[in-house]
């Protein structure tokens, strides 16, 4: 990971907010993204991650709030004076151009003067062809390291949609801007090149250096690439923080839901006065200060249930009825209903190695018996916050 | 094959055939009606026009005789005719870029408005609504050298008012000035149609990339995006302006001495005034091929420009 300049200003919003109409989008929000970081901004369609996108790229104006990138203010630069590029959703790649046209527009419009860009005026200028010379090197040079230095005389309509996904990833990279800002760049592809799109581009944050901001409702593609990830929801940060920190060390019980898949299991769980909660009959040890009989949240993550073979089987259990096992080849996933008031449900994820020890043990008899590991399991207080107790080291002190 | 089977009525193939051929009847009975209209009314009258422009032939005439290209060469040896030809051309080349390129920025000023752009529409739409020979009545109030608005507005400026239809100078700019008046509200409304077809992400990206000024916003995205439709309007405009007739016939009937004769108007002399069908199927042909070889060129400059989304 090439980290430039490791805490250095990328970009800092302080303060934004922004309303459409009667619809508050974004909600006083501050943010500030490293430079040379690949941040996610994660969520939900219609949390405001977009419009906080083309707000950082000047498209959209915020009612409140500044924007700075790399300790500059730019709240009053037009988006092309920002020293931001940006991947659109669609691409929006110039239809009537060649790629070689679409990747040197940026570089044009920085180095011509208005009147060598004029259709027949523009043949005038006896210095334009020396500049369009050095233009096309750098287009070529971008193209070449896109892999698309084959297509640079077609037009978009010609390409394939992973093509046109690199061409506008070159027309942003042409320019060398401080910041990329990518709106879903990958919503657009089949599911196979998404993968390796997904690798493309985390490699290319690595080369370059360049601080990335990505803007995703997908989670695979926020935990895979990003140096951190801010989920957002109706328009506020629920969380900022590594993959690892949203996953291990969720803020609040909606992050813990979001975050991961499949989704964790919530279970009603009740204070009992002295640092523990009582699920059903089970009593389970968390160093918490709630009074007793506060309702709270336990969350489990699918990984954190275990079968009670060999090691796995001492530890807090919990009893449970198999309602539906899939085969995910590596894994299998347990679909089940456990014994609690409201048989909440809840999904159990095995390797299928041990799927295969549990069944040759006659442990997928109904009632299951279902031991809980002491990583991945969450306690949320009545407003919704992971209480400062960590769970985990909560259940293996038993 | 046994020799003893007797032979089946039909033969084989036109068992298999009689499926197939009563489609085919089918399809071209259903075919038929339009078909005979269309050769009716467009492909028979061109014939028509062909055979007649070789012949002398006088409406309400007993015999005629065919004269070969004696009507041809003499629509060329015509000054009437060939002062016909140019005023139409003229008047093309006034009305054809003026109207295109004032519906092109008529259609840009009104799609920048928000709450005021049904307003601008219809206010510039309603020349197309109203019936040209009736406003043509209405132009020549408004031109007249004593009683119109025009001759009023510039005598408080101490102005004397031209004559605008009887000087033979400013006869035909001034048929030209009523036709784009018509004819840019139509383009504008097509224009407009062009316009809300682009994709608001290209405006984004071309000012993220630096195209963010009006000429290059322009330049970049909106011209060339609006290639097809300019074509369009282009060659519909083109037609329109050939087709001129309503505005002479009414307001100049080609005067003054012929300075505001159009083709159309020769014809029409010629045809119903004259009732020399012969001579004027002959020039009817001669427009049709100058309209035609016009019409192609301009498809095929374009073809090779525009960009087909």
């Amino acid at each position: 990971m090439t980290e430039r300049g490791g805490g250095a200003e990328g970009v800092r919003l302080s303060g934004i907010a922004k309303a459409f109409g009667a619809t508050q989008v974004i909600d006083g929000l501050d943010l500030a993204v490293r430079a040379g970081e690949f941040l996610t901004l994660l969520g939900p369609s219609g949390c405001g991650k977009s419009t906080l996108l083309r707000i950082i790229a000047g498209l959209e104006r915020p009612d409140r709030g500044t924007v700075a990138i790399a300790g500059r203010t730019v709240d009053h630069l037009p988006p092309a004076e920002r020293d931001v590029a940006m991947v659109f959703q669609s691409y929006a790649l110039y239809p009537h151009m060649t790629v070689a046209g679409n990747l040197a527009t940026p570089l044009e419009m920085r180095r011509l003067a208005l009147f060598e860009r004029l259709p027949l005026v523009k043949h005038l200028s006896p210095r334009r062809r020396r500049v369009m010379r050095g233009i096309l090197a750098e287009v070529c040079a971008v193209a070449e390291a896109l892999r698309i230095d084959h297509l640079l005389e077609r037009k978009p309509a010609q390409l394939s949609g992973g093509q046109r996904q690199r061409v506008a990833l070159g027309r942003a990279m042409v320019r060398r801007p401080s910041v990329f800002l990518m709106d879903e760049p990958l919503s657009n592809l089949d599911a196979a090149l998404r993968v390796e799109v997904r690798h493309e581009l985390a490699d290319l944050h690595a080369r370059l250096g360049t601080t990335f901001i990505y803007v995703t409702h997908d989670q695979l593609e926020a935990m895979t690439m990003s140096s951190r990830i801010a989920l957002m929801d109706r328009g506020r940060i629920l969380q900022l923080g590594t993959p690892e920190q949203l996953y291990d060390r969720p803020a609040s019980l909606a992050v813990a839901t979001f975050i991961g898949s499949p989704s964790l299991a919530v279970l009603e769980a009740v204070a009992d006065g002295a640092g523990g909660i009582r699920l059903g009959s089970l009593r389970l040890p968390f160093g918490h200060r709630f009074a007793s009989g506060t309702r709270l949240s336990l969350g489990i993550r699918p990984e954190a249930f275990a079968l009670p073979l060999g090691p796995e089987a001492d530890g807090p259990a919990l009893s449970a009825r198999l309602a539906r096992a899939e085969n995910l080849g590596a894994e299998w996933h347990l679909h089940v209903r456990l014994d609690l008031p409201g048989e909440p449900a809840a999904i159990v994820r095995l390797p299928a190695a041990e799927y295969a020890a549990a069944r040759a043990a006659g442990l997928l008899e109904d009632p299951l018996t279902l031991v809980l590991r002491s990583r991945g399991v969450h306690l949320f207080g009545p407003d919704g916050a992971r209480t400062a107790a960590d769970s985990a080291r909560a259940l293996a002190a038993e | 094959m046994d020799a003893a089977v007797p032979l089946p009525r039909e033969s084989i193939t036109t068992r298999v055939l009689r499926p197939q051929r009563r489609r085919a009847l089918t399809g071209a009975a259903f075919a038929a009606p339009a078909t005979i209209l269309l050769a009716l009314i467009h492909v028979v009258p061109i014939f028509v026009l062909f055979a007649l422009s070789a012949t002398d032939y006088e409406l309400g005439a007993i015999a005629t005789r065919a004269v070969g290209l004696a009507n041809y060469e003499r629509a060329f040896a015509d000054p009437a005719f060939r002062r016909s030809l140019a005023n139409t051309f003229l008047y093309v080349a006034i009305v054809l870029p003026a109207s295109v390129l004032l519906g092109l920025l008529v259609a840009l000023l009104v799609h920048a408005r928000t709450r005021s752009r049904s307003l601008y529409e219809v206010i510039y739409f309603l020349p197309v609504t109203s019936t040209l020979i009736a406003m043509a009545t209405v132009w020549q109030f408004v031109l007249h050298p004593t009683l119109g608005p025009v001759a009023a507005v510039l005598r408080a400026f101490d102005r004397a008012t031209p004559s605008f239809l009887t000087e033979p100078a400013l006869v035909l700019p001034t048929l030209a000035f009523i036709g784009i008046w018509q004819l840019v509200g139509f383009n504008m409304v097509l224009f407009l149609a062009g316009l809300s077809t682009i994709p608001r992400d290209l405006y984004e990206a071309a000012a993220l990339d630096g195209a963010a000024g009006a000429v290059d916003r322009f330049l970049r995205v909106t011209w060339p995006m609006l290639g097809p439709t300019t074509m369009f309007v282009t060659v519909t405009s083109a037609i329109t302006a050939f087709k001129v007739f309503d505005t002479v016939a009414v307001l100049t009937q080609g005067g003054p001495m012929g300075a505001s004769s159009v083709v159309l108007y020769a014809i029409y002399l010629e045809a119903f005034q004259y009732f020399h069908l012969g001579y004027a199927a002959a020039l009817t042909v001669i427009f049709l091929a100058f309209v035609i070889v016009f019409a192609l060129a301009q498809a095929f400059a374009f073809d090779r420009r525009v960009h087909y989304a």
